[in-house]
């Protein structure tokens, strides 16, 4: 009995507190702060490099390419250089993480560039400066003309380890450049990096080209060209420069566009007068009717999984937005909105189809669920249209008219890119005027 | 002119005498106080010492003698564990199992709330019997803690903070802090189960003694980037957010704390 209230005395005065919880449901959006130092490279390596490619130093033009994505992307905000603490070539052997915290980096990219045996070796290593751990470290070896790819290849490492989705910076965007006025308009097919660099006309602006759409599986484009007026689907080897005719096609023809198995295209053209939408086999070349009804349905894209197909058609007596089976069964009307929508688009992530909207004289980008719910409008524009998603699904490219100067003439078509948030939207350079562009998968894959 | 000049005369001095007669300090009436009245002070702590009024003390002497019967006649059940088997997390449910969890943890606290807000009179119809030893202590010392139960009325509030967590106002202080630190990743998908629960111990100052992610396996399966990418920014939003503000007394209560970092509502939009 005395051993019992000995110990309930013992027990008494212990307070025992339950665990405390909180609900952290909020952060911030803004940018993640974080510091590219440029790469460091030796004497030898950047005498070898200034010959080879006349480039003073070639480690801080790489960073630059880095910094230049990660800024382009909205989702971090690379710090000042002139900010900097540490040399670059002791950052490299092991960061200094008070130095780089003082500047409230929250995250570090270092590196070192060498030429071994005339090729371009570059490493690098991502740092948590907070934690004061290392969270990444790759190399790559490549021909030294390959330098710009290093920078977007690093940029997607980076991009992917620090928000969990793939990057989208080594790749490269087709579209269609255009010169002279409105009536005589001089069109070429164009391709270049996502960034804008790399600028090459892959047409010489004879015959009138439209709609060139990347492969998702490899680097073949598939667009549409007038010869003798009459619309043909060529695909061309983006590697090779191989091109070749896919077919003649009779009437209004539309919009080719790649299965996600490289193994198709789709399109709509019209016959006898009514435009529907039609696959062919690239393989065998059989061409087979997908819809079959008097409104014209045009803009067909596919799902990432093959097994629907977007459109849009006028049978509601409107244009809107469409989903079916990819044979043609099950069409169901998915845009609800105000206005007339177009130009949909599945997103390689499968969530979401992009969309042009036209609502009381005005153009807007947008998207929606693929059930037509959650629809949010990007972006608003006198005229825009043809959005083309970026591989990972996460920014949108079209093309916006606009006039040239305050009073309303002349005229200017560009690229224009805009991130899901809608906040992000930024002009994309071009030598020309820009439309119709197409977003590649990333080439490293 | 004469007669002018003793008009206005005769007319400054009405004036003047008007004025005075009117005036308040001329008239000197008697000033009525109020009669006085004695006021006596008294400590509000004597006031609020007074013994219990009589049907409060019937009252406690029925639970005293529920308390006897109760420990002869069985071992004390727990009322509270009896709800247990209905707050059981499904297993397929794994969002819903976290919250569930928490309510297992909270359940008794509330009750503990519950029980501390109602008054005083109304205390037999919520008798915790595993409160019994407790009871039969403070009974040995009636009259010093009649005291201190008049006390109570405020001190079990505060006792109630104590037990339950943190206040409202002390965890949207935390909350709000943490909230300026996190950057969410934006590429995180905002259909999956991605929910980070990270246990800290504090210092006094509310800086990281240690931090520890619960689910710490979980970020390197593989397939699992996602919940690592978001474990991280978590654990980076702790580390640039030290010293938490926290409450600057009742370290014992704080000094064990889980922050559950949820990017589902944000990156849904």
């Amino acid at each position: 009995m005395l051993f019992r209230y000995l110990l309930l005395l013992i027990l008494l005065p212990i307070k025992s507190f339950a665990l405390i919880e909180v609900d952290i449901t909020r952060g911030n959006l803004s940018p993640l702060p974080l510091a590219v130092s440029p790469l460091s490279i030796d004497e030898k390596s950047k005498e070898g490099f200034k010959k080879i490619l006349q480039k003073e130093n070639i480690g801080s033009e790489i960073s630059a390419i880095i910094e230049n994505n990660l800024k382009q992307s909205g989702l971090f905000n690379p710090l000042n250089k002139d900010a900097f603490l540490q040399k670059p070539e002791i950052a490299n052997l092991k960061p200094r993480f008070e130095d780089w915290n003082l500047i409230k980096a929250q995250a570090l990219i270092t590196g070192k560039v060498n030429l071994v045996d005339d090729k371009l070796r570059v490493e690098f290593r991502l740092w948590d400066v907070l934690a004061g751990k290392e969270m990444m470290a790759l190399a790559f070896t490549t021909v030294p003309s390959n330098w710009r790819r290093v920078g977007h290849i690093i940029t997607d490492k980076v991009y992917e380890r620090l928000t969990g989705e793939k990057g989208y910076f080594d790749t490269r965007i087709i579209y269609v450049a255009e010169e002279g006025s409105k009536i005589n308009r001089i069109k070429k097919l164009a391709i270049m990096d996502q960034d804008g660099f790399n600028n090459k006309f892959l047409t010489l602006g004879n015959e009138l080209v439209l709609t060139p759409r990347f492969s998702p599986t490899n680097q073949m484009v598939t667009y549409l060209s007038y010869f003798k007026n009459l619309p043909r689907v060529y695909l061309l080897d983006i590697e090779t420069g191989m091109q070749e005719v896919v077919g003649d096609f009779p009437g209004m023809t539309f919009a080719p566009r790649f299965s996600p198995d490289g193994k198709k295209i789709i399109m709509s053209f019209a016959k006898d007068g009514n435009s529907d939408i039609y696959t062919m086999d690239l393989e065998n070349r059989i061409v087979e009717r997908v819809t079959n009804h008097s409104s014209i349905d045009t803009s067909p894209s596919y799902s990432p999984d093959g097994k629907y197909i977007t459109f849009n058609s006028d049978r509601s007596g409107y244009q809107q937005i469409y989903v079916m089976n990819s044979n043609g069964k099950n069409v169901k009307r998915i845009s609800f909105g105000n206005g007339l929508y177009g130009t949909p688009v599945w997103s390689p992530r499968g969530d979401l189809i992009a969309f042009t909207k036209l609502h009381k004289g005005k153009f807007y980008i947008g998207v929606m669920r693929t059930d037509g719910t959650g629809e949010r409008l990007l972006t608003e524009n006198f005229y825009q249209e043809a959005p083309s998603w970026s591989p990972n699904g996460r920014v949108l490219i079209f093309y916006r008219e606009t006039k040239t100067n305050a009073k309303g003439e002349g005229f200017s078509a560009k690229l224009w890119s805009i991130d899901l948030t809608g906040y992000n939207e930024k002009l994309v350079e071009t030598e020309t005027d820009a439309s119709d562009p197409s977003w590649s998968s990333l080439l490293s894959n | 002119m004469n007669r002018n000049i003793s008009i206005s005369f005769g007319l400054h001095i009405l004036l003047v005498i008007i004025t005075a007669m009117s005036l308040p300090f001329l008239s000197k009436k008697p000033i009525n106080l109020p009669p006085i009245v004695s006021v006596e002070l008294i400590q509000i702590s004597d006031q609020t010492s007074i013994p219990f009024a009589p049907k409060a003390k019937k009252i406690i002497e029925k639970i005293k003698e529920k308390e006897k019967k109760l420990v002869s006649e069985q071992a004390p059940p727990k009322i509270v564990k009896k709800e247990k088997p209905d707050v059981v997390p499904l297993p397929d449910e794994k969002i819903d199992k976290v919250k569930k969890i928490k309510d297992e943890k909270q359940n008794p606290e509330k009750i503990d709330n519950e029980v501390k807000q109602v008054s005083e009179f109304e205390k037999d119809n919520l008798f915790d019997p595993s409160n019994i030893a407790a009871l039969i202590d403070k009974s040995k010392i009636e009259s010093a803690e009649t005291e201190k139960k008049t006390d109570k009325v405020t001190q079990d509030q505060d006792k109630s903070v104590d037990f339950s967590g943190l206040s409202l106002s002390e965890e949207d202080a935390l909350k709000a802090q943490i909230f300026g630190c996190w950057s969410i990743p934006l590429g995180l998908p905002y259909n999956e189960d991605l929910l980070v629960r990270i246990k800290l111990q504090l210092k006094p100052d509310g800086s990281i003694m240690k931090s520890e992610i619960l689910d710490h396996a979980r970020m390197n399966r593989p397939g699992q980037g996602f919940y690592k990418v978001l474990a991280e920014s978590a654990l980076r939003a702790i580390k640039l957010c030290q010293p938490l503000r926290v409450p600057s007394t009742g370290y014992e209560r704080w000094k064990d704390l889980q922050l559950n970092f949820d990017a589902r509502e944000m990156l849904e939009g």
